[in-house]
């Protein structure tokens, strides 16, 4: 009966590490709401820090956050979804396709301080664009472009050849085919990757510091949009980190608050477009 | 002569077993005589290899199953709570459709059995994985590879090594379920035959889709129909002379 | 008539090939990235190995970068980040791995599938909001566990909980939801004729897990285990926040500082030699995360085959 008393204890374990893992979720949204539930009013989301008017909000820092996630994704996106059509639909079996998923694999497991290196010395010095949203923005492209890449990747493969023999056996041209056929049924799959590289994005702080700065104020009206994007600017995850070093922890939880919501929206979303997935393949 | 009790090895009384609403076997009374092959046959969803399972409780791994009625292994009820699960599928072992051997070596395939029942010593296992592999007619093919993957062996190889490991906890009934179902004719061949040699030592229960191979193999037959028990009697006979009519149409392969 | 639809064709034909065009240059884009990224860490952390020497950087121990005669020993530096890493997987995968058999075996389904979205959760906070929760929640904490462990000592510098067990503990928080997701569906994969061959042998639930389950399991277990080594040696922001900073023997209780710490916490304000240094640490960083992604590579084909 010893074998008995085994089992019981290791499943007493299971439980244990169960149980704490659910404990741990729930007691850091549960701390982080309670600690940051007085920040989360519209004053601290509407207005950026200033002394002369007593103001601590984030605005700024939204409004970055904003330019940095838009920017990136208007290059990762068709990049992202080009890579991923061609390894499906034109590459062949042969070493170059191996090279290109080993690298993107690899660029997938860089960790951002690399890449804020790297973008900092690269956009930043050699190609000369500062301390910016674009260096920053350039710099996060390269890092959700595999996530972008293997979700479409693998949306792709999941289209049935069938559709393919059709849409040519009518007479459909490849490129044709590819955006009248395979993008849409491909369209939840690669959602679900953007939304994955929003989030990445939003959370990234390492890489941003490196390249983006730590501007928090708000576009001026005079500058128009575009002037915005070679200025430097720190987003949400950014100043929570600035906040933290600089003991300002009240707005710190604040900005965590909102970050968990926007984490909690965007794993939302992924749940309905993974669905849309599971639909599609029946 | 049959109906001395001590040739019984399973009885079932009046089984029913629900799976949440669906009523998937009904009122089944049937003996099982030891030392025979007893084949289940009847078309898909008919129940047969719900009744297989429910004689070594396997089916109660699929939640929400209620069984009412008895099954007695050697007299003794199988679903009396005092028994011990382990000990019951050590007495009632079981071969499945796809041959699934674990992925690890041939040896430690058959040793699993033996390790899980508390067996330790290596010139023991040794033993038992030697002769589990000769009873199951694989020995001579594996012998020298018993510290290979036992995923490196072809599928009919795959399905006797399965038989291997259900005979190396020394069981007294082996169950079948659709065992040749995913084998080639030739691996096929080789599996029924090895059924003949087993019931020598062994009770063996198999259920089939193919009605001459329970003519060529069992001694016994059982035609379940919807959940019910249609007929049931000694191979040559039902297979002869049908008494009731649905067991003919199926035997003659009218449906199914 | 006939003209017409040679023209179309062309046209066509001139679509289809600058769409083809288009597409490969975008697959290639990773590989210029890649190849780029490596030029530009081996160009900029080389220069420094080269003026100071391999041996007074790489296995000195004195880091005094901004002394009259600086000093750039990271020997420290680099065992803080294998010995973190080490301990942050010890304590947190055999956790994270007990939780996927639950969510995977055990528990039934409505509370796994209430389990999922939790742990996606986990998985999207932000390093710096585990960093900030560190230093708030688990630094008072291991700030007495300091206290009491030292109390008297007059050798033992305190770091108030900002050491190498906050940091340990937070990477192994941070690792959690990755290798819990990634070997939860591995689990899942394991065909369930091998738990039904397995039961109908006589093994138990467990015996069932743990001897054929997890063994079948493997590769994706391992994939992974080395998918969090590699996100707990690439953590920055949420250490740079708990882990003290100076440069010292990683040892618990002392005040540590990692490779990505370095960079981040001193990157701000360093120039000259020292800069150059800085890159030589993510030169270092750099190669050790190409030596996990080698073994990832490995593992991922080894499992195809």
């Amino acid at each position: 009966m010893t074998s008995k008393i085994k089992d019981g204890l290791i499943l007493g374990l299971i439980y244990l590490a169960a149980f704490f893992t659910a404990m741990l979720l729930t007691g850091i949204v549960v701390f982080v709401f309670i600690k940051g539930s007085g920040f989360l009013r519209w004053s601290f989301l509407t207005t950026v820090p200033s002394i002369l008017k007593g103001t601590e909000g984030i605005a700024g820092n939204i409004v970055n956050t904003l330019y940095i996630v838009s920017l990136t994704l208007l290059i990762a996106i068709p990049v992202g979804v080009g890579a991923a059509v061609w390894l499906n639909e034109y590459a062949d079996r042969s070493r170059f396709v191996r090279l290109v998923e080993f690298t993107t694999q690899t660029l997938a497991g860089i960790p951002s301080v690399i890449f804020g290196l790297f973008g900092m010395m690269f956009f930043g010095r050699t190609l000369g664009l500062g301390y910016s949203i674009l260096t920053g923005s350039l710099t996060l492209t390269l890092m959700v472009l595999p996530l972008i890449t293997r979700n479409a990747q693998e949306a792709l493969k999941a289209v049935p050849d069938s559709y393919r023999f059709g849409a040519v056996s009518m007479g459909a041209t490849k490129w044709y085919m590819i955006h009248t056929i395979l993008l849409p049924c491909a369209m939840p799959g690669i959602v679900t990757g953007v939304l994955l590289a929003v989030g990445r994005i939003v959370g990234e702080s390492a890489a941003l510091l490196l390249t983006a700065g730590s501007g928090y104020s708000l576009p001026k009206t005079g500058d128009g949009i575009f002037h915005k994007i070679m200025e430097s600017g720190g987003t949400l995850a950014v100043q929570l980190y600035l906040n933290m070093s600089k003991a300002q922890y009240d707005a710190a939880f604040g900005i965590a608050a909102v970050l968990i919501c926007i984490v909690l929206v965007i794993n939302f979303l992924t749940e309905v477009f993974a669905g849309k997935i599971d639909t599609v393949k029946k | 002569m049959r109906t001395k009790i001590s040739d019984i090895k399973i009885r079932t009384e009046r089984l029913n077993i629900y799976y949440g609403t669906v009523h998937a076997l009904k009122d089944i009374t049937v003996r099982i005589y030891a030392n025979k092959v007893t084949a289940l046959i009847g078309p898909s969803g008919c129940g047969k290899s719900t009744f297989l399972k429910s004689l070594n409780r396997m089916n109660e791994l699929t939640g929400g199953v209620r069984t009412e009625g008895g099954v007695y292994l050697d007299e003794k009820d199988i679903y009396s709570p005092q028994v011990d699960m382990a000990k019951l599928r050590g007495r009632v072992g079981m071969v499945f459709q796809q041959p699934n051997p674990f992925p690890m070596s041939v040896y430690d395939n058959i040793a699993y059995g033996p390790r899980i029942h508390g067996i330790r010593k290596k010139s023991e296992l040794d033993a038992i994985v030697e002769d589990s592999l000769r009873s199951a007619a694989i020995w001579e093919e594996v012998k020298n590879r018993l510290g290979q993957s036992a995923l490196s062996l072809s599928g009919g190889q795959q399905q006797r090594l399965c038989i291997a490991r259900a005979l190396a906890i020394q069981p007294e009934v082996i169950l079948m379920d659709e065992p040749t179902s995913a084998l080639d004719p030739a691996s096929t061949l080789k599996t029924e035959e090895l059924m003949k040699i087993l019931r020598t030592k062994y009770t063996v229960v198999v259920v089939t889709h193919n009605m001459q191979q329970a003519a060529r193999v069992s001694d016994d037959t059982v035609f379940f129909l919807n959940g019910e028990l249609v007929e049931a009697g000694k191979t040559k006979e039902l297979f002869a002379y049908p008494r009731d009519s649905r067991t003919r149409d199926y035997i003659n392969g009218r449906f199914g | 008539m006939n003209t017409e639809m040679i023209k179309v064709r062309a046209h066509a034909r001139a679509i289809e090939i600058i769409a083809q065009t288009l597409f490969t240059v975008c697959a290639l884009f990773a590989i210029f990235a890649v190849a780029a990224i490596t030029l530009y860490m081996l160009a900029n952390g080389i220069p420094a190995i080269c003026e100071i020497g391999i041996k007074d950087i790489l296995f000195s121990t004195i880091w005094q970068p901004t002394a009259q005669n600086a000093e750039f020993g990271i020997l420290y530096i680099v065992l803080t980040s294998i010995v973190g890493t080490m301990m942050a997987v010890i304590i947190g995968v055999p956790i994270a791995l007990l939780t996927a058999v639950f969510m995977a075996e055990i528990a039934p389904r409505k509370v796994a599938a209430l389990m999922k979205p939790a742990v996606e959760l986990l998985a999207g906070i932000p390093s710096v909001v585990y960093g900030m929760l560190g230093l708030m929640i688990l630094n008072p904490v291991v700030y007495r566990w300091e206290q009491k462990l030292y109390r008297g000592s007059e050798t033992h510098q305190f770091t108030g909980g900002s050491n190498l067990l906050s940091a340990v503990l937070v990477l192994a928080v941070m690792i959690l939801p990755t290798v819990l997701s990634v070997s939860e569906s591995a689990i899942r994969e394991v065909p369930q004729e091998l738990r039904a061959s397995s039961l109908a042998l006589g093994a138990s639930r467990v015996q069932t897990i743990f001897k054929v389950v997890i063994p079948a399991a493997k590769p994706g277990i391992l994939t992974a285990i080395v998918l969090g080594v590699g996100r707990a040696v690439g953590e920055a922001m949420a250490i740079s926040l708990v882990s003290g900073g100076c440069v010292n023997v990683p040892l618990p209780f002392d005040s540590v500082r990692f490779l990505t710490t370095a960079i981040v916490s001193e990157m701000g304000y360093a120039n000259g030699r020292h800069r150059q240094v800085l890159f030589t640490i993510g030169l270092v960083l750099f190669i050790f995360i190409m030596l996990v992604n080698l073994t990832l590579n490995h593992i991922l084909r080894r499992g195809k085959e």
